[in-house]
């Protein structure tokens, strides 16, 4: 079916959904990278008004991926909740818009619609929304998840303490993490990207946190981000595995090319589920997705890479993850071009994930060829704060050594915590002040007055 | 009265040896010391520099042709610095009249280095005239094409390159893409067969060449080491890397 729209004397027509999908997406390198963006900004315009008036229900009978093709379009179909979608039936993608800006749209309403939406329905209304509606309908979902604390209650922010090292050396990971542990950071999860991928050598990394975690009765939970087959392989080896982590697509393609299709992850799942490690809860899979990979694997099939980026997150949400974490800076600036194009794309990720019942995360971050700075992210980080995001990274001084990029910083999750008056988990919080490391309020005391220091600091020289 | 101090310093200062990481950087009640601030804003300007201030190409082929080298001049299909970063299918490709001009050079070679500026031409033009004189005499009994300089390329443009000059290796000098303490980094990436629509997976690699890395003289060894291991066993890639590995460990013995 094709979509039209007349301004003025000219009509702009657009041969199908995804076409009109990506040519109404707000500018983004990667979309002119791969030959979909629109070609003027009035033809942009004229595609969201196109977009508008197109009902919600029509994405329902035109998969924008072939449904014979994709096993992420099946589960997309395969596991729409009509029920849930019947408040919203009636509605066009413009009206949709209005409705979730609406005093109708509450929290307790938006949780009971999310398994009624699909993808495209969510990136469908967020190409219409400007950052400020993003941030509001954001705000107003609650996706609240458990596995040693409880992550993303409403006013609280947690952060993913990320200690990397570039030879994975224990001790030097270590010693990042007890920074960020002095810092209040780690309540969402104390996660390290190895360097390697040697079996022994990840099982001593994980091994060495849940040493951390259990003789310093932390509530949080560790995670170390190698290939899901080497988690698999170490649960069946005695590992002790909290998280289970992989990196997600939006296609079966680009999913493919990590290495992974949706049996997979099953099978990841309930070997985690079967260690039954979580205290709280059984939300055991962190994933991490991005807007550009199904474009960077030649798996995108002419849809544009916000659609693909949010088809991710129907693939998390059928493992009820404890976190999913939207890398949102890091592929370049042939994706997103700028600081404005990263913050574009952020909101939209975290508004998008979280209308799909998604517990969202975004690493703000950039790398040093994308047109971006602090400042930047200064803006994002609050903007995403305002936005009510469960969770951001922590790395030390911003600077990811075995990453090469720039992430947030301990200093920033404080800074957002005091700016907006955002508390650590229930949990974390109660620790912190049981060891002296922040006060009843979640400040951090002087720490001549942290008595854990000298305990924390023998077994970082220990490590390894 | 003494002035009032508003820094708190970490007591964990001592643990910074066990990482370069920026660990126990203090605080000024949430936020970063000055000093603090302004050492990442440095490494931050000097990585950005790295990308954006253009490869000072006469002064590269000054260094090159000092040495005895002749050089040739080629460019991208990048029209600009912004498209280059933007556009990676572009940095990837010879513009039309360079290739045809390449043509004209055509010869029988063993090698053919292609110096690109990448993501850092400061790497470029910090180190890859050094790298080329250590490289040189362990290749002797080669031969070497002229030497190209490629401003606004990828890596894959080298196989444009090597393929117009008939060379059975191109190997790929580049400015990495630079990280905050590392603006400075060179890779190097090697190709049998050099020809369009080469993929990763069919070079071979050595990276993070400089002086607080891997050392100009110990790049050169294992660059010839894997140029001799690749006209052995005529490829490159993940098929080379078992030889490869074997050449570089024969090398370094006495």
């Amino acid at each position: 079916m094709s979509y039209a729209t007349t301004i003025g004397s000219r009509r702009y027509g657009f041969a199908d959904l995804r076409t009109l999908m990506a040519k109404a997406s707000p500018l983004r390198s990667g979309d002119q990278l791969a030959g979909l963006a629109a070609a003027t900004r009035e033809e942009r315009v004229a595609a969201k008004l196109a977009l508008a008036d197109v009902p919600l229900a029509r994405f329902l009978d035109e998969a924008l991926i072939p449904y014979e093709d994709d096993e992420v379009t099946r589960l997309i179909v395969d596991t729409h909740d009509a029920a849930r979608f019947a408040p919203v039936a009636a509605l066009t993608v413009g009206a949709f818009r209005d409705w979730l800006l609406s005093d109708q749209a509450t929290p307790e309403v938006l949780r009971d619609l999310a398994p009624g939406l699909t993808p495209e329905m969510v990136a469908a209304v967020s190409k219409l929304m400007r950052n400020q509606d993003l941030i509001l309908v954001a705000r107003k979902c609650h996706v609240v998840t458990r596995f040693r604390s409880t992550i993303g209650l409403p006013g609280h922010l947690a952060v993913r303490l990320q200690p990397n090292h570039p030879t994975d050396d224990p001790r030097g990971i270590m010693a990042s993490t007890l920074d960020g542990l002095m810092y209040g950071a780690g309540d969402a999860v104390i996660g390290i990207n190895p360097a390697g991928d040697d079996p022994a050598r990840l099982a001593a990394l994980w091994s060495m946190l849940d040493t951390l975690i259990a003789r310093f009765e932390i509530p949080t939970q560790s995670c170390v981000l190698t290939h899901v087959t080497r988690q698999i392989d170490a649960i069946e080896a005695g590992v002790p595995v909290d998280l289970v982590f992989q990196s997600i697509g939006g296609t079966e393609a680009v999913n493919k090319s990590f290495g992974i299709d949706l049996a997979l992850l099953r099978q990841a799942r309930d070997a985690a589920l079967g260690l039954g490690r979580g205290t709280l809860g059984n939300n055991v899979m962190y994933f991490e997705t991005g807007q550009g990979s199904a474009l960077s694997a030649d798996a995108h099939h002419g849809v544009d890479q916000q659609t693909c980026e949010v088809r991710a997150y129907a693939v998390a949400r059928a493992f009820e993850p404890l976190l999913v974490n939207t890398v949102v800076g890091f592929i370049g600036p042939e994706y997103l071009y700028d600081g404005k194009q990263i913050l574009r794309a952020a909101l939209e990720d975290h508004c998008c994930g979280k209308l799909l019942g998604l517990p969202m995360g975004v690493d703000i971050c950039y790398t040093n060829h994308a047109e971006a700075d602090q400042d930047d992210m200064d803006a994002l980080l609050v903007m995403l704060g305002a936005a009510g995001v469960n969770f951001i990274m922590g790395v030390p001084g911003a600077d990811d050594i075995m990453l090469n990029y720039q992430s947030t910083s301990f200093h920033d999750a404080l800074f957002l915590r005091r700016a907006l008056g955002l508390r650590h988990t229930p949990e974390f919080a109660a620790w912190l002040d049981k060891v002296g490391v922040a006060d009843a309020s979640g400040r951090l005391r002087d720490a001549a007055d942290t008595d854990v220091l000298p305990a924390l600091t023998a077994l970082v020289e220990s490590a390894g | 009265m003494s002035a009032p101090v508003a820094r708190l310093e970490d007591r964990w200062a001592t643990l910074r040896e066990l990482t370069a990481a920026r660990i126990a950087l203090g605080r000024c009640g949430a936020s970063l010391p000055t000093g603090e601030t302004l050492a990442f804003e440095l490494a931050h300007a000097q990585a950005r520099d790295a990308v954006l201030i253009p490869l000072d190409v006469e002064a590269l082929k000054t260094d090159l042709e000092g040495s005895g080298w002749h050089t040739l001049r080629v460019c991208s299909r990048a029209s600009s610095q912004q498209a280059y970063l933007a556009r990676p299918d572009w940095g990837r490709r010879l513009r039309t009249e360079d290739a045809a001009e390449l043509l004209a050079s055509k010869g029988r070679y063993d090698v053919v280095f292609v110096i690109s500026d990448g993501l850092s031409a400061r790497a470029v033009q910090e180190h890859a005239a050094a790298l080329l004189a250590a490289v040189a005499p362990l290749l002797r009994d080669l031969a070497i094409a002229p030497v190209v300089i490629a401003t606004r390329a990828r890596v894959a443009l080298a196989d444009e390159v090597g393929e117009a000059l008939g060379a059975r290796i191109a190997v790929s000098l580049i400015g990495e893409r630079p990280g905050l303490s590392s603006p400075d980094s060179l890779g190097i990436y090697l190709t049998y067969d050099p020809k369009l629509g080469r993929n990763d997976g069919e070079r071979n690699c050595i990276s993070n060449v400089r002086p607080a890395g891997l050392p100009v003289a110990e790049a050169a060894a294992q660059l010839a080491a894997m140029i001799r291991a690749a006209l052995h066993a005529k490829l490159s890639g993940i098929g080379l890397h078992a030889e490869c590995q074997q050449a570089l460990a024969e090398s370094a013995s006495p």
